[in-house]
Formats: C-alpha cells, structure tokens, sequence
C-alpha cells in the first residue's frame, strides 16, 4: 500500500488520542507518558474521557503536546493510537487528514478501516506481550506500557525520562520499576526495528515547563482547603467531586496530625447523603469553625433547602461544586457549566449566593481560601465553581504561590470581652451600615445567644410575623449582597483597546477562549477578553459591557446560562449578547469559539474590524 | 415585637445551684403551645435537669428541626444559643456543631413527625457514628401544627381526631435505636417528672449518643378517645420497667437497696446512674433482651418506660472514632493548620 502524504514536521505541535478500554492501567500508561512531554520541558495538555463505569468500558486519553503552551483542546487528532477493538471504527474516523493510527496488529483484522490519507501502523503488542510476561492481568497492564515505549521511539520522547518517573511512581517497589521498563524497552525496541522512526511528529526538548507543575483541581481544591484553615469536611461521595476530599484527607494526614499527640486536627465526616453534609458543614461553621463540602450538580439539588437556611439566618458555608453533565444522572463523567443558575439563587424564596469561577488547578487553589475568607466576612454560602475537567484533569499550571503573611479573616465574630461590652446583642442589626450583622459563637458568653432560625426573624434576632420588621432583615440582605460586589475578585480583563469585540467565559473555558483569540487576531479579528471570577457581577463586568459593541459570551451548557445571568444582574441590553454553547460533555475546542465569531460577522464585518484594526 | 418576653421578676429566696444560677436562669422565651401541651412539661424537666446538673447555660447548644417539639428550644436556656433548621435534619446540624467544638454540650429536641419520616435517615446516622448528645424526641403520634395527620409513630387502630384509623405499622424510635447500636435508650412521659428528670441528667452525661423518646400528648389534636398517645391511655397503659437515678461524681450512694435491685452504671465523668429494676425479669443492659421485651410489650399495647437500654461498655464516641484533637477544632490556631510556603514548595515536588 502506498503510503499516504503525512503531515509536515510538527515538532512540539500536535496531538495525540488513545482509545483503550477502561480499568486497564491504561491511565497509568497515558500519565507516563503526557508527564515525560512535561518533563522534557514541552508544554502538554492532557483530557481523559472516561466512562462511569469501573472495568470494560471505552475510555480515551488526549494529550496535546503545544510548545505555544495551550491548554485547550485543538480539535485536531494527529496521532491515534488505537487500542480498544470496539471503538476502532470511530477511532479512525477521527484522525485528522495526514494523521497516523497505530493499533495492535497481533491479530489480524478483515474489516480494518483504512483511509487514504492517514498512515496506518500495526504493531504486534499483544504477542510481544504474553512473550514476555506471565499473567493474564499482567500481561494487560504491560501491554499499555508497552505503547508508551513505542510512542517513545516514534516521538523521539527520552527513555531516561520515562525511567525516572516510573522511578518516583514506584519508590516504595523498585521491583515495578524494572517490569514496567522492560515493556517499556520491549515497544521502543520493536518500533525502532519495524516503524519509521522517528515520526514527523517529533518531541524536542524545550526550556518551557520550569516553574510548573501538572495536578488536577480537585488535589489543589484539597490542598487550598488545608492552607484555608478548614477543620470539618462533611462529604458524600459523588462524581467528579470525590477526589477533592480525598485530596483534603491525604494533606491533613500530612499536615494535621499532632505529632505529640497523634490526635488529628481535622475532622472528615462521610455522611449518609448530600443533605446531611451540607447539614453538618452549617452546624459545624455555626459553631465557628471553617467546614466544607465537595459536590456535583445532583447534590446542589438535594442541598438546596439547607442553602436557603444559610443565606437567611446568615451561616457561612463553602460548597465546592465540581459539574458534570446535567440533566439528572446526566452522564457523570463528563464536564459542563450547567449548574451557573442553580446556584446563583439555590433555594426556594428570594436567595442570592457569591459564586467563585475558578479556571484552572491554580485557581482551585488560591480560591479556596478566598472562599473561606468571603463566606465568613459575608456570612453566607460561598460556591466554589469547578468542572470536570478543571477537578479530575492534570494541567500544566505555575507552580502554586503561598503568602506566608495570609491569615484567614473570620469575619464579624464578637470575643467574649467584646460581647459582655455591649448593653445588649442583636444578631441582626446592621451596626456598621454595610449590610453585614455581628455573629456570635456557642460558648463564649450567655450574653452572646441568640437563637439561630430559618423562620421570620426580625432584626433583633427574634421570631416575627409583622410584615414590616421580616422586610427589614430581607432589605439588608439585598444591601449585603450588593456589599459582595465590592469584595468579590473582579473580572480578568484582556483589552486591545481598539476592539469593539468581546468574548466573556468563567472557568474552563479560558484556554480555548485565550487560543482562539491568537487565531482571530492572526486573522485580523482582535477580540477583547473578559474571564469573569465571580458573581455578583462586579461594576468591571458592567464596565466591559457597556464598552464594547458586540459581546460573544462563551460557555458551556446549552441555555446559555452565563449569558442568562449577566442579562439579569447587570444592565446590558440583551441585544449586545451572542451566545458561543458548547455542551457535549468534552471540553471545548479553541476552533468551535473562531468557527462561531467569524460566522457571526460575516465577510463584511471581518473585513470592516480588519480595517479598524489596522488603523 | 411579636415574640413574647417573660418578665424577669425573682423572689429572693429562690434555691440557687452550685453556680448560683437559680431555675429562671435557665428559662427562655414564653411558650407559644397549646395550653396543657405535653411539650411544655418536657420543656419544665429540661429547665429542672440542667439546673440542677449546674450547666453554665452557654456550655449547652440547643438543637431542633421543624414543628412544635422543635419549637421548645427557645423555650428553656435563654443563655444558650439555639438552632432550629430544617425539617428531620437537626442531627446533621448537631454532628457538625459537635465536630467543630466537642467541648459543649448537645441537646437536640425533636419530635415523632420531625425523627421518624424525613429525619429518620438522620437519626439513625447520629445514632451509628454515636454522636456525643442527648436527643429528646417528644412524641405525640400527630403532626400538630399542618392539623391532626398521623405521624410515623401513630400506633395500628388508633384513631385521628375525625375518627380515622391508622392501619399502618409504627416506627418506634426506641426499637430502631436499639437495632442501630444505641448505647442509651429511654422512654418517658412528659407528665413524669420523677423519672424524666433523672434521664435528662443522665442522658447529658452519657458518653456518646442518649436518646428519650418522651410521649407528650397533643392536647389538641390527638387527645381524644380512641388515640394510644393520649393522657389518658398514655397513664393507663404506662409501665415503668427501670427507673435511672442520676447521681453525681461527688454524692454518695446512701439509700439502702435490696440486693438485686439497684444496679450502677457508671458514667465517663465519675457520676453514676443508679438503675432500679421495677420488673424483676427486666435486663436493662442486655441489647437483645431489651429489645424482646419492648416489642412483646409494644404488642400488648403496654408502654414500657425508664432506662430501657444501657450499655455497661464503652463505646468511642463520634470523636473517638476520628481520633480529633482534646482541643476543640474551633479553637485549634491557624498555624498548626498548614505547611507555610516551605512546605508547599515540598509538597508540590511529585507535581512537577
């Protein structure tokens, strides 16, 4: 067979997709390898598709290899390597024109798919592999490693690199190091042998990952929560969000444990379901300690009336929410932006909630202790935005920062002298003009009780009935929120100040948005950006609007649920509004966001932003 | 204001306790109940045992949920500060008030409507991880104020006010929390001060997890012939199988007892509950036989009071489990809670 033209040289440019099946090690072998990129300094981006389902499922892994340093998915597939028999036939049709495929030629395939304008690479791993190994779990797991050793000789990618991560993975079982090098060796070798190496795809050391690191959101979630100085974290188990307090857990193991004592300062609750942990995080922040919760969408719903009762009787709580596809059960291993208004205004009656939009592991991060530090100023819930792919996806992020001089700011909470100062306490009093009240804590002084209720209160604290006294605890409440807007972080904005273009995303959305700016600007469309950090919208958000003529907002659901909000809490005219959706369930691609604005414009406008741009 | 403000007038001769508080000290808000509500008995022994206990009001924390037993936390311990949440979820509230500072003590009030549909998931989860409380469910069989539905607690064949009979089988708290691992199940009546008094104390101090279920008619709604939680039948059908005497650290047992008859169980702070046996047969430490001999007597419509289980083990409590610190989490400093940015640097190395 001829062999079809390839792709020019994409050194340090291309991507590549591994289709396999699920509980096979495979995520093993894709980390192993996405790392050793990493390692050799070439900035990657890695996606892994995974079923709801523990063994025997389809699964993919898409690592981007982008010495520009995107962390969004191009759309593109240049190198598929093909191991899962039941998906082949996709699989293939995926390759992009002058794309490479390899799958496992150990047995052979009479409906093999082929395609004129893709390389097609069979190798024999299967075979190599029960050679090689005994085992039949074995033999399964080292035939994953063996591709890594494979692509290796295919992508140039360094074989030390690649040994001395397995090295770190298995410190604790040097025999693993060896068995997984040998497979290692045993596709490096055979490719070197049988293939044409290297590719045209190539992998050339760079100097551009110093300074970062790969981690998913939901371990810096965990992390930020430890450096937030959270005590209690009642959870259930849910995914994507499980692994935020498994993160929790393993760095308070490290960093919480007495070491005179062996006493943990910590508490991790499992609850029996979503509407006890959120029971649990309110009684446990009543009683003045930083507690958290971790959820997804399905357990915002079960959540909800719990978070009507902290928004009224005015309790601070932190809900991480890392979303997955919705409606329902929806498809729990795929990401979307679909929860922005059930949380904006979770519960029943008049409630508003701040929400954090983090977009990036980094982000996860640095929010968390800002959510703490909100929640706790404001005394309301605080939801900490995340997705899917943000919480179970490694990306490449700048090593994170901590300011040794932070220290958690616990809001108004009156000491004993300070209480016992006072003629009388009020709980609901708008002392300070700012919509915030003075809280006290449950054994510090009987002078300071009040009773905690979801019922009509007036401003004294006391149970009420009388119109005119429920309004005035509901008035201030609009004043508090409206006080959020100023404490809240404002937009990120980018601005060539010529443009009267502008794209507005929150979360994950950020690097496909930041990619297809460079593609429109390189193609004369200069776009402004937006990326919105929070809501309440702050007066920036209103600014940015007001200031531009046409304002694509992207997102990922399919109601346009961001746009919905800013139309309802800002002042822009709807009209100014388009609307960029992307819902599938996979992250979105930098190419949807350019294919959408240039269509929007059409030839006439882009010609006309041409010629503005260039004057 | 619509809430109403009992006026502070104090006779000067008023016993005082060992803090020199006196019982209106411990008092709250005028009750808003029907008159002659059961609750407002439940309400008195409250105020009764956590004066005499000498319970600095603000070391107490005052749980409920929704509907009229959960109503009575403002009614008793104004010094204290009170919860009242959301419907059946007063026990993940106590769980995460008593994660956060294990040093209070936690009474959380409920009723039948409020523990054994909505909140029975709850309530049985307080019980397992044996959370540190005492839990007082007040249990009329009625839902008082949505106006005279059964409850999950309303017994086969008796009779709703308009003359409807429940055909349903009841969930008794007391059984469940028997099956569930409870270390200490009581049963009371609101009009028996004598004994519920001394199993309110007894239930503050024991270790982990205390549960009364009190049977507090609803004067109103359910207190008619023809209903098995009225005062009437309630008096009539009501057998006191163990009665607790609560005695504290420092006190001397010197009532003479027949041997046999008293058994002392102690508690973790030194005080001891004196049990006394008013059925001979009855072993109030004896999981299993308790539970038989509750449900043989459910069956013969007999309501079994007193100290129905205890156990003589100890048994950790939610705390113990987690192996939390002696400092309450609310008050251990924020600079034993993270690494700094050094440590950060360190932890992130495998990251990289």
């Amino acid at each position: 067979m001829a062999q079809p033209a390839t792709t020019q040289d994409r050194v340090n440019d291309f991507v590549i997709k591994l289709a396999n099946v699920n509980g096979t090690g495979s995520a093993s072998a894709n980390t192993l390898l996405m790392k050793s990129i990493f390692r050799m300094g070439v900035p990657v981006m890695g996606k892994n598709y995974f079923p709801s389902n523990i063994q025997g499922l389809p699964t993919w892994y898409e690592i981007r290899v982008t010495k520009d340093g995107y962390v969004a998915r191009s759309g593109r597939v240049d190198l598929m390597v093909a191991m899962n028999a039941e998906t082949y036939q996709k699989d293939v049709r995926e390759v992009s024109p002058g794309g490479f495929l390899i799958y496992d030629s150990t047995w052979p395939r009479s409906t093999l798919l082929t395609r004129d304008d893709v390389t097609i690479l069979g190798a024999p791993l299967a075979r190599i592999c029960n050679e090689n190994f005994v085992g039949v779990r074995n033999r399964i797991l080292m035939k994953n490693i063996m591709y890594a050793g494979l692509l290796a000789a295919l992508l140039e990618i360094d074989l030390e690199v690649i040994r001395q991560l397995l090295t770190e993975s298995y410190a604790k079982k040097p025999a693993l190091v060896e068995a997984n090098m040998k497979a290692v060796q045993l596709g490096y070798d055979w490719a070197k042998a049988n293939l044409p190496c290297p590719l045209p795809l190539r992998v050339q050391r760079m100097d551009k990952t110093k300074g970062h690191i790969m981690i998913d959101g939901n371990t810096a979630a965990g992390l930020g929560a430890v450096y937030a100085g959270a005590t209690v974290a009642p959870w259930y188990p849910i995914t994507p969000s499980t692994s935020v307090m498994d993160s929790f857990r393993g760095f308070a193991q490290k960093l919480r444990v007495d070491p005179e004592t062996g006493q943990n300062n910590y508490a991790v609750i499992q609850a029996e379901d979503e509407l006890a942990a959120i029971g649990m995080v309110l009684g446990a922040n009543w009683n003045g300690a930083r507690a958290f919760t971790a959820t997804s969408g399905p357990g915002i719903s079960l959540m909800s009336e719990f978070i009507g009762l902290a928004y009224y009787a005015e309790i601070p709580a932190v809900i991480v929410d890392v979303q997955r596809v919705g409606p329902s059960t929806g498809m729990p291993t795929r990401t979307q932006q679909c929860d922005i208004m059930l949380c904006a205004y979770a519960s029943h009656g008049d409630t508003k909630h701040v929400l954090l939009f983090p977009s990036n592991p980094e982000e996860c991060f640095q929010m968390m202790p800002l959510a703490f530090d909100l929640a706790e100023r404001l005394q309301t819930p605080v939801f900490v935005m995340s997705d899917l792919d943000i919480g179970m996806n490694d990306w490449m992020v700048p090593e994170f920062k901590w300011n040794d001089a932070y220290r958690p700011d616990r809001g108004k909470v009156l000491s004993k002298d300070e209480i016992e100062a006072l003629p009388k306490f009020h709980r609901y009093l708008d002392k300070d003009d700012d919509g915030i009240p003075y809280r006290t804590l449950p054994g510090v002084s009987p002078k300071g009780a009040y009773f905690t209720r979801g019922s009509g209160h007036n401003q004294y604290g006391g149970y009420t009935e009388d119109s005119q006294e429920y309004q005035v605890v509901m008035e201030r409440l609009s004043r508090k929120f409206k006080r959020a807007k100023t404490l809240v972080p404002p937009p990120v904005i980018e601005a060539t100040g010529t443009s009267s273009l502008g794209l507005v995303s929150v979360g994950s959305s950020r690097g496909a948005v930041n990619e297809a700016r460079d593609i429109l600007a390189k193609r004369g469309i200069p776009v402004d950006y937006m990326r919105i950090k929070a809501f309440p919208f702050t007066k920036e958000v209103e600014a940015f609007m007001a200031s531009h003529e046409k304002i694509f907002v992207v997102e990922q659901n399919r109601d346009a649920q961001l746009k919905s909000l800013l139309t309802l809490e800002t002042d822009v005219p709807k009209s100014k509004l388009y609307s960029i959706l992307h819902y599938s369930g996979l992250p979105m691609t930098s190419k949807e966001i350019v294919e959408a604005v240039v269509a929007e414009l059409g030839d006439q406008r882009r010609a006309q932003v041409a010629a503005v741009a260039a004057t | 204001m619509s809430f109403i403000n009992k006026p502070k007038v104090r006779h000067p001769d008023l016993p005082t306790n060992e803090l020199g508080l006196t019982r209106r000290d411990y008092e709250g808000a005028m009750s808003t109940l029907c008159a002659g509500c059961g609750h407002d008995s439940v309400t008195s022994a409250i105020i009764q045992a956590i004066w005499e206990l000498g319970i600095r009001p603000e070391q107490l924390a005052k749980l409920s949920g929704i509907g009229c037993s959960s109503k009575t936390t403002a009614y008793f311990a104004s010094g204290a500060h009170g919860f009242n949440g959301v419907h059946g979820r007063m026990p993940s509230i106590a769980t995460g008030a008593n994660a956060a500072n294990k040093s209070l003590y936690y009474l959380g009030v409920s009723g039948d409507g409020d523990s054994l549909s909505i909140g029975f998931g709850q309530f049985a989860h307080a019980i397992r991880r044996n959370v540190n409380m005492l839990y007082m469910c007040e249990n009329n069989g009625v839902y008082g104020l949505t106006k005279g539905q059964f409850s999950a607690s309303a017994d086969i064949g008796t009779k709703s006010k308009k003359g409807e009979e429940n055909l349903q089988a009841p969930v008794d708290p007391c059984l469940a929390a028997l099956s569930l691992g409870g270390t200490f199940i009581a049963r009371s009546f609101s009009g028996d001060k004598d004994q519920l008094v001394p199993l309110i104390k007894a239930g503050l101090q024991h270790r982990g997890f205390a549960l009364i279920d009190v049977i507090s008619p609803c004067v109103t709604f359910n207190d008619h012939v023809g209903s098995t939680k009225s005062y009437e039948f309630t008096r009539e059908h009501y057998q006191e199988a163990v009665h607790a005497d609560y005695i504290p650290a420092r006190q001397e047992i010197t009532a003479q007892y027949a041997e046999g008859e008293a058994l002392p169980v102690q508690l973790h702070d030194g005080s001891r509950i004196l049990l006394r046996k008013l059925d001979k047969d009855y072993d109030p430490t004896h999981r299993g036989r308790a539970f038989e001999y509750l449900r043989t007597k459910l069956r013969q419509g007999e309501h079994v009071t007193g100290l129905i289980y205890v156990s003589g083990n100890v048994h950790p409590d939610m705390h113990e489990m987690m192996r939390t610190s002696d400092v309450p989490l609310n008050q251990v400093p924020y600079d034993k809670m993270h690494a700094g940015a050094a440590g950060l640097a360190g932890i992130l190395k495998r990251y990289a």
